[in-house]
């Protein structure tokens, strides 16, 4: 199956998206953010970075990109779409997932190998996983803290659309220890922590992260 | 205010549009007035070296000639005072792996299977004093240009930091903001921080050592040189436009005498636009891919000056530029600062005419502005027109590598003598056990030997998905074939204490660590780079440690069998009139086969043989202990034992080869303490452990040569350890939860943990700290 | 050419990081009359013709400002 990645100028993680795709066994398609074609790919990843130098919010002019059009007219069909760091920014500002990320509590840049709890097991990228189980992915940010009013958070948590949280510390004050919100229907996941960095020993804590890449391809086969 | 003639001075000329709109310094006009005066000596240019571009001109030079010359024979571009030193790296045998040696923008080494990496550390030191984080970040930016300029993707970055006292509050200022411009410039440019250095001493107070390192990989084919050649081929300017920053030197040219009206001092700070520059790169990576190219050069310092000189004199010599056509941020930038302009984020390019349409076209796709300004000429000149006038008209060698070069006074320190008979043999040593563990803890919780996760969090090491080994380990790794596993590894290291102690030998001591950290992880070491931190050329005691610091460096890698494949030389770092510590710091590049063999420097597994390789010898000399316990640098720096140091990576890479070892550890600043409790707490392991002898000696000395590691099989260590001639003791076995040496002291990790992550939040760890040197938000655009 | 500010700033409820750090450094400075500060973003946009407030507030407040965590205030000239 062919799983989009969409480059757009400041993009980072593109090529590190690209690679957990394939080594999850599906075949990354390089996607244009001022391009109109989603070349027939049946789910796609934002991958992270600093698009646009996160110049004006994070996220937020690539989310007015030509692509995006046409990524939320399909998501909003249930075409898969994960946002990674930056790509999980771009979809809070595309209006795609609820909530903003804004600059870290400390104010710090921050990396570090994080624990995290994976809270649903039933979204099309995280269907590999268990409800409850916990695994460790980097996480690296310097605008990662999700805020949003309490009653929305209240509201997102009601309807159960917080799909990982950080465990063993916070690390960047995001409210509720919130990393990742889904969408209503579980096609659309956003998230701070960057599992294609997990998906190879050689280069990262662990393999935790491919859970996410190899989760979608049943998602697109049973959809 | 009106001066109408000529010869009353040249401060109102070359002002650009404006209200005073005075008369352009032009080529026709000096020729005509011979006499007018010129500020060169505020420009810092010597009267004889005024009389020589006279001479070369046959004239007096325009304002705009001037100021090319001014900042192109200055110390930092021209390395008038080092060059007749430097010699000596030239002189090394020619290395079969060096496809290009010292000359180019960076060294390009050959690591096999038709990969080639270029790597290069360069200094920041004052700009980032003055605004550290915009100085930092436009370090990392420059570094990072200077790579791609070859033809190569940059993969990573490194950084070597010194700073004043920890616990100075000028610190407190400075060193928050070069960590947060490191770290913001390299993650948003998406470029790993694989590691480097933090070290304080007083001697950095007023001048703190900002040193990057950028490492490229491409094919041999796609190599790229600065020339300019083929007559009428274009010359493109693309990037970020043209503004007034990094030019406050030159600006005594336009704003010497001028009241209100006139344009503003210019600011000597330049701030860094990292998106632009990720831009600059894959734009520049396609155009590479296009063989777009004849010729390339990056816009660093002397901006326009340095790049349009250099690639006119390294191809045929002949180059014009259309001034006008550059475009710019501010519109009051006269001439002279047009082209001394040292704005970020820009690259001058050779086209041939027919392929500048899909040039531009590319830089289109990238949002990256380019503009054609110029093309390459018959002949040997460099032109430059404004207004339709000849403001420019020189022999491009004269200015790019044609400058002075001095053999400047040297003397031996007159105090050195005195501080190397002052030996910490005298010093106070810790006796009973308490004492012992109390001076370990005192080494490792000191602001050098403690935990450096509080700035490397701040740094992105995963990004790209290649790294293998960041700091804390001794040696980044960096894959660069996935299918093959092919690899590099990459140390800096740079001790000025023993430099200081001995120049000649500390510089070797510098390059055998970062040797040894090479070889630690498993890779065979191929390159050597350096970034030379020394005081005032001016002054002979320090041009003396300079010219030993080169011999030094020279000899050894003579001896080690290692190219030099470039370097950068940072003079003038003293704070007040003293200078600081020589601090050479000194890279090495080696290449893995497969990365997958690397070896970590932390303890995992239980039940493993700790083995110490290496002889120790008491050496305290410009130790961590004396300095740390007792604030003192005196006697000698240890030994230098080059063919030690080689059997020791041949055995390295043996057992790395053959799988025999599960953690490499070296020793350095700290000895044996500092590497037993990095070792440990790693991944939290302990170990169970007899020290022979004494114990003050085991734990302290700084002997080089010297390695920890720990296997599953100790003969079989033994037994290659003794056919490449190398000592082996063993030190006890992994495992628990306490770091114990028999009679000495027992260690809970827990304690030793806290004692050495806790030293660098304590000192910096509010975010208010960073308040006032970091733009809210992130860096701003221009 | 008439000029359009607009000023971005936090909503009162989401909490303001680098505001806290501003008044905690004035408080070291011994500036403790300063009880609170937000920090925002103020745009600066030169406008051909006569400025149209409708789409300028749609500028605001749909790419100036993210409305799910913060305010706009338009300053329009008025003559």
């Amino acid at each position: 199956m062919r799983i989009g990645v969409i480059t757009f100028p400041g993009s980072l993680d593109d090529v590190d998206a690209a690679r957990a795709v394939r080594l999850a066994g599906a075949e990354p398609v390089a996607l244009w953010h001022a391009e109109h074609d989603l070349k027939d790919v049946e789910a796609v990843v934002l991958p992270g970075g600093f698009s646009y130098g996160d110049y004006l919010r994070a996220g937020a002019i690539a989310a007015r990109a030509p692509m995006m059009r046409d990524v939320v007219d399909r998501a909003r069909q249930g075409m898969p779409v994960l946002g990674i760091c930056n790509g999980f920014q771009v979809l809070c500002e595309a209006g795609l997932l609820p909530g903003a990320l804004t600059r870290n509590g400390h104010l710090h840049f921050r990396n570090r190998d994080q624990a995290l709890r994976i809270e649903r097991a039933d979204t099309a990228w995280t269907s590999d996983y268990e409800a409850g189980q916990q695994i460790v992915v980097p996480v690296k940010n310097g605008e990662g803290r999700y805020v949003a009013a309490d009653a929305d958070l209240d509201r997102i948590e009601g309807e159960g659309r917080v799909v990982v949280r950080y465990v063993e510390g916070n690390p960047n004050g995001s409210m509720r220890d919130i990393a990742g919100v889904t969408s209503a229907d579980g096609r659309v996941v956003g998230l701070m922590p960057h599992p294609e960095h997990a998906v190879e020993d050689l280069t990262g804590p662990g393999t935790d992260g491919l859970g996410f890449f190899t989760s979608v391809l049943k998602a697109v086969v049973a959809a | 205010m009106t001066q109408d003639s000529a010869t009353q001075g040249l401060s109102d000329l070359d002002t650009g549009p404006g209200p005073l709109q005075h008369r352009l310094d032009t080529v026709e006009l000096a020729a005509r007035t011979p006499d007018v005066e010129q500020p060169y000596g505020e420009l810092g240019l010597e009267s004889d070296e005024y009389a020589r571009i006279t001479a070369i001109l046959g004239r007096r030079p325009t304002t705009a000639e001037l100021a090319m010359y001014s900042v192109m024979w200055s110390e930092h571009c021209s390395y008038k005072s080092s060059k007749v030193h430097l010699r000596r790296f030239g002189d090394l045998p020619r290395s079969e792996a060096l496809l290009v040696g010292i000359g180019e923008n960076a060294g390009v080494v050959d690591v096999g299977d038709g990969y080639a990496v270029t790597f290069k550390v360069e200094s920041h030191n004052h700009p980032s004093y003055v605004e550290p984080y915009q100085g930092a970040a436009t370090g990392v930016g420059g570094i990072v240009r200077d790579i791609l300029t070859m033809g190569a993707r940059p993969i990573a970055v490194m950084d070597s930091l010194r700073f004043g006292r920890a616990d100075a509050p000028d610190t407190a200022r400075v060193l928050p903001g070069v960590v947060a411009g490191v770290g913001g410039y390299g993650n948003c440019l998406g470029l790993p921080n694989i590691g480097g250095e933090l070290l304080f001493d007083d001697c950095y107070a007023g001048n703190p050592l900002v040193n990057a390192l950028c490492v490229g990989v491409m094919k041999h084919e796609d190599v790229r040189l600065a020339k300019a050649e083929g007559a009428g081929n274009k010359v493109v300017l693309f990037g970020a436009r043209t503004g007034g920053d990094g030019i406050g030197g030159v600006s005594v040219l336009a704003s010497e005498t001028f009241d209100a009206e006139g344009p503003a001092k210019r600011p000597s700070v330049q701030v860094g636009d990292p998106f632009t520059e990720k831009l600059l790169i894959e734009a520049c990576l396609e155009i590479f891919r296009e063989d777009l190219v004849t010729g390339i050069q990056d816009l660093g310092g002397a901006g326009l000056s340095c790049a349009t000189s250099e690639l006119a004199s390294a191809g045929t010599g002949g180059m014009h530029v259309d001034l006008d056509a550059v475009p710019l941020r501010d519109s009051t930038l006269t001439p002279a600062e047009i082209l001394m302009s040292e704005s970020q984020e820009r690259m001058c390019a050779i086209v041939e005419p027919g392929k500048v349409e899909q040039f531009l076209a590319v830089c289109r796709k990238w949002d990256v502005l380019a503009t054609v300004i110029g093309e390459v000429t018959e002949g040997d000149r460099l032109t430059v027109d404004w207004h339709g006038e000849r403001i420019v008209d020189v022999p491009p060698r004269t200015v790019a590598h044609e400058g002075p070069v001095y053999d400047r006074p040297m003397q031996r320190p007159a105090d050195l003598d005195d501080l190397q008979a002052d030996d910490p043999a005298a010093l106070a040593r810790p006796t009973t056990p308490e004492e012992l563990a109390a001076h370990w803890l005192a080494v490792v919780a000191s602001p050098d030997g403690a935990d450096k996760t509080w700035v490397t969090e701040q740094y992105d090491r995963y990004v790209r998905g290649n790294t293998v080994l960041a700091q804390p380990d001794d040696a980044g790794v960096v894959r660069i074939d996935e299918e093959t596993s092919r690899g590099i590894a990459l140390a800096l290291d740079g001790n000025g204490r023993y430099a200081r102690l001995d120049p000649y030998a500390g510089t070797q001591l510098n390059l055998a660590e970062a040797y040894r950290n090479v070889a630690v992880s498993g890779a065979r070491p191929l390159a050597v780079t350096n970034c030379l931190n020394f005081g005032s050329p001016e002054e002979p005691e320090v041009m003396w440690q300079f010219a030993e610091a080169v011999r030094g460096l020279a000899d050894a890698c003579r001896e080690l069998g290692l190219p030099v494949t470039g370097g950068n030389v940072s003079l003038y770092n003293q704070t007040g009139d003293v200078p600081i510590n020589p601090t050479p710091v000194i890279g090495v590049l080696g290449v893995h086969e497969d990365v997958r063999t690397r070896v970590p420097t932390g303890w995992r597994t239980a039940g493993e043989t700790v083995l110490l390789l290496g002889e120790t010898r008491p050496e305290f000399g410009g130790s961590a202990w004396a300095s740390v316990v007792h604030g003192h640098l005196g006697g000698r720096p240890p030994a230098v034992d080059l063919g030690a140091e080689r059997a020791l990576g041949e055995l390295l890479a043996a057992l790395g080869r053959e799988g025999l070892v599960s953690s490499a550890h070296d020793l350095a600043d700290g000895g044996l303490a500092q590497t037993l409790a990095e070792s440990a707490l790693r991944y939290g392991t302990g170990a169970r452990l007899t020290l022979d002898g004494d114990p003050f000696t085991a734990l302290f000395s700084e002997s080089a040569a010297r390695v920890v590691v720990t296997t599953t099989d100790p003969e079989a260590v033994r037994a290659t350890a003794e056919w490449t001639g190398v000592p082996v003791t063993a030190l006890g076995t992994t495992g628990g939860d306490v770091l114990a040496v028999e009679g000495v002291a027992e260690l809970p990790l827990a304690e030793l943990r806290a004692a050495w992550s806790a030293t660098l939040p304590a000192l910096f760890g509010t975010p208010e700290a960073t308040v006032g040197s970091v733009p809210a938000g992130t860096v701003p655009t221009s | 050419m008439p000029r359009v500010v607009v000023d971005v700033v936090l909503k009162p409820e989401i909490s303001d990081p680098q505001g806290q750090a501003v008044l905690g450094a004035l408080g070291r400075l011994g500036h403790d009359s300063v009880t609170s500060v937000r920090q925002g973003k103020h745009f600066v946009l030169e406008v051909d013709g006569t400025p149209d407030e409708a789409e300028l507030r749609q500028i605001a407040e749909t790419l100036l400002a993210n409305p799910v965590i913060e305010d706009v205030e338009l300053h329009i000239p008025k003559d």
